[in-house]
């Protein structure tokens, strides 16, 4: 029992960052129509200059200077290249981003180096945020923060008894993203800002005609959205690594998320990013191969085909590249994605 | 250019000099080919420091009388990438190549070195792998071309279940390897040995993970916890091995770890003072070898701020010292045929022998476990305030497996 809560809410604090990633990638796509390939880039950003940023006024205004430092070259850079290029069409806009992309990784490694990092977060997210505490006479009890040792302990080898901590740094990260996933949803449906914002997605020249400035909302949207994107930088830094390669490995699954969750739909996304990060955690779990299966129901395999290591790979080896599968499957069955509105 | 002019100087130079002592005052340069970007960039930094390192103390004291000179490359752990930078130390005349992080990169220079040497009489390269384990290197891909300083996995594995043959305690076994052939041949000697010593253990779970990929080992120690193991057996290096120590920790894992490579940079970090007594290290070393090692130890500190853990780097250099005085000549296909079945004096763990017939180096293996450093062993790895204290030596005899190399030698 303890191993399906750990692994759930381990799946989710995986999803939720995503999700902090992925909302501004898709935000920023039903604005502009742009597939910011750099978004990565801002998050592996954002993680650096937390980093710097803690060293020299501790994590607690890092966490929330950093998002504003990313927010900050988001909005430059919106405003000094993807503005102009956005009269060419969408593929200039695509290239700039990859482009950009690319100069980050390398400029992080000449500033900060090629190796990893040591980003580690506060003495207040050290430890576990709660425990599970698993006996086998007495059931299961929960003790926030870090159990006692004597509750861990058992002289008896018949007792069954143990003690599942939950980092901080991952609660932590679930009630950021939360509370981001709520204010953005108000922002978005209860603010006048917002109102601009959502009438600019459909109908951008009604809102010019009605006196307000859309370059300025858009370059304001992508700001926010580099922002959010530092902001999971810093948290995803702290409680993973911070190292050149972290952009490039979230990268690719954000897009994943976006496109299931359905482009341009933040509950889509916030839908998409759970559900990943739920399936990549718990196919781990798995060691079920298509050798296994077959077998267990009966089917006589020949040597060969036991020894096949094609038909011998395990549902957790293939763990990681399950976002993949989804993505495609998604696109042949469903390319709107699970909530969008758009064909296509 | 200038390297074109260089060797065909120390060419002319080798060719004249039909002395006793023709390979003296020649510089030596060994091509260092390990990754210096990505996740296992600290483990490749440090290994490169090792070897320039040593370079410079054995220069002034091999008995070849040689200088030798480390050029680092970096292949970002990937055999292609590998096999490129291969070219581009062979364009510059070096003839001697090391590498050791990822038995998968090891196993496309072996092929590589084989091809160029057929290929290029005259011209041909020695590969001194320095970590790399894989047992097929000794056995079914035996090459003339490799010499191997570590201990390859199935003497690691004999001597760590003849340890667990005593430790009653250990029912339970997780396997967590990377996916890839080092990983895959730890799990595969670790059941072949535990089976033969004792039957009575139980593997209750196995697993791969992709390479140098994994940032997140939460998930797998969620499952390690879940299938009750009371030990982990895990080949796992560099970010791997940290990481996987850093979940089991967040993750309350309190169980034994069996591994190869918990002196290696960044896992000491994260095992921090957790894993007194549960971590235990199989190697041929550790960091209490008396004598000069202990010397050299701190003096890489002081240089670096850095532990000194690839003892290996040592064992190539007087070896290959050794072999080039006996062979009065630094040519490779020369060198070759002397490191074959040479013995030396290890400066920290003993006689070693180049076996003749495989390439692989007999040298005593030693399981260590986590603890805090004491009066006699006092090297705080990582400033860590813990240390590997040794608790089983297997001397050579004992460690020493059998190979199935049929090698081909040139001529």
């Amino acid at each position: 029992m303890e191993f399906f809560i750990i692994s759930m809410l381990n799946g989710m604090s995986y999803g939720l960052l995503l999700f902090m990633l992925s909302s501004g990638l898709t935000l920023i796509f039903s604005m502009m129509g742009v597939l910011n390939f750099a978004h990565a880039s801002f998050y592996m950003i954002g993680a650096y200059f937390g980093y710097s940023l803690n060293s020299v006024i501790g994590f607690w205004p890092a966490l929330l200077i950093a998002p504003i430092l990313v927010g900050a070259c988001g909005v430059i850079f919106e405003r000094l290249t993807l503005r102009k290029v956005h009269k060419f069409g969408h593929v200039p806009e695509l290239l700039v981003t990859f482009g950009l992309s690319y100069i980050v990784y390398e400029l992080v490694q000449l500033i900060w180096g090629r190796t990893a990092v040591e980003f580690v977060p506060p003495d207040l997210l050290k430890g576990a945020a709660f425990t599970l505490v698993n006996h086998s006479l007495t059931g299961m009890t929960f003790v926030w923060g870090a159990a006692p040792a004597e509750m861990c302990q058992t002289a008896d080898a018949a007792i069954r008894l143990i003690c599942t901590p939950f980092p901080a740094t991952r609660g932590f990260m679930m009630i950021v993203a939360l509370l981001m996933l709520v204010s953005l949803w108000l922002l978005l449906t209860k603010t006048r800002i917002g109102l601009v914002i959502q009438a600019a997605l459909t109908h951008p020249e009604a809102v010019e005609s009605l006196g307000h400035n859309v370059p300025r909302v858009f370059m304001l949207v992508f700001g926010a959205g580099t922002g959010l994107a530092g902001l999971a930088g810093v948290i995803g830094g702290s409680t993973f690594v911070t190292e050149p390669a972290m952009g490039a490995t979230v990268g690719s699954v954000i897009f994943v998320v976006v496109v299931v969750g359905g482009m341009g739909s933040l509950s889509g996304a916030f839908l998409a990013s759970l559900l990943i990060g739920v399936i990549q955690t718990f196919a781990i779990a798995f060691d079920y191969s298509f050798v296994s299966v077959a077998q267990s129901m009966g089917v006589v395999l020949s040597d060969a085909a036991r020894n096949n290591s094609f038909l011998k790979l395990t549902i957790s080896q293939v763990a990681p590249i399950l976002p993949y599968v989804f993505l495609v499957l998604i696109l042949i069955f469903r390319p709107k994605g699970l909530l969008g509105t758009r064909e296509g | 250019m200038k390297f074109a002019i260089r060797s065909i100087a120390v060419a002319a130079l080798a060719m004249s000099a039909f002395g006793a002592h023709a390979q003296k005052g020649e510089t030596v340069k060994i091509a260092w080919i390990d990754p210096l970007s990505g996740l296992m960039a600290p483990v490749g930094n440090n290994q490169l420091k090792s070897f320039q390192f040593f370079a410079e103390k054995y220069s002034a004291t091999n008995p070849a009388g040689v200088k030798f000179e480390v050029v680092g490359f970096d292949n970002k752990l990937s055999p292609a990438e590998s096999l490129n930078v291969l070219k581009a130390a062979t364009d510059q005349g070096i003839r001697y190549i090391t590498q050791g992080n990822g038995s998968g990169v090891a196993g496309a220079l072996i092929e590589a070195v084989n091809k160029h040497n057929e290929r290029n009489p005259g011209k041909e390269i020695i590969f001194l792998n320095h970590s790399a384990v894989d047992p097929d290197f000794t056995n079914s891909k035996c090459s003339y071309w490799h010499f191997r300083f570590d201990a390859d996995t199935s003497m690691k594995m004999e001597a760590l279940t003849t340890f667990m043959k005593d430790r009653p305690e250990t029912k339970k076994i997780f396997l967590l390897n990377q996916n890839y052939s080092h990983g895959h041949q730890v799990a595969r000697f670790f059941k072949e040995g535990i089976s033969r010593k004792r039957p009575d253990v139980q593997i209750v779970g196995e697993d791969l993970h992709p390479l140098a990929q994994v940032r997140d080992f939460a998930p797998y120690v969620a499952k390690i916890k879940a299938s009750g193991a009371d030990t982990v057996v895990t080949g796992n290096w560099g970010s791997d091995l940290a990481l996987l120590v850093k979940a089991a920790n967040e993750g309350g894992y309190t169980g034994n770890f069996y591994t190869y490579y918990t002196g290696v940079t960044g896992t000491p970090t994260a095992l921090g003072k957790n894993g007194e007594g549960r971590v235990f290290q199989i190697a041929y070393g550790h960091y209490k070898m008396g004598g000069l090692m202990d010397k050299y130890q701190e003096e890489f500190k002081a240089k670096f701020n850095d532990d000194f853990y690839t003892g290996s780097v040592i064992n190539i250099f007087t070896t290959l010292g050794d072999a080039m005085a006996k062979a009065k000549s630094t040519d490779p296909l020369k060198v070759a045929a002397a490191l074959e079945g040479i013995s030396s004096k290890s400066v920290f763990n003993g006689e070693i022998q180049m076996r003749k017939t495989d390439h692989q180096l007999q040298q005593p293996l030693y399981l260590t476990v986590w603890s805090k450093t004491d009066k006699k062993y006092n090297y705080s790895v990582e400033n860590t305030g813990m240390t590997l204290v040794p608790v089983k030596e297997f001397p050579p005899y004992i460690s020493s497996t059998p190979t199935s190399c049929q090698m081909k030698r040139p001529g």
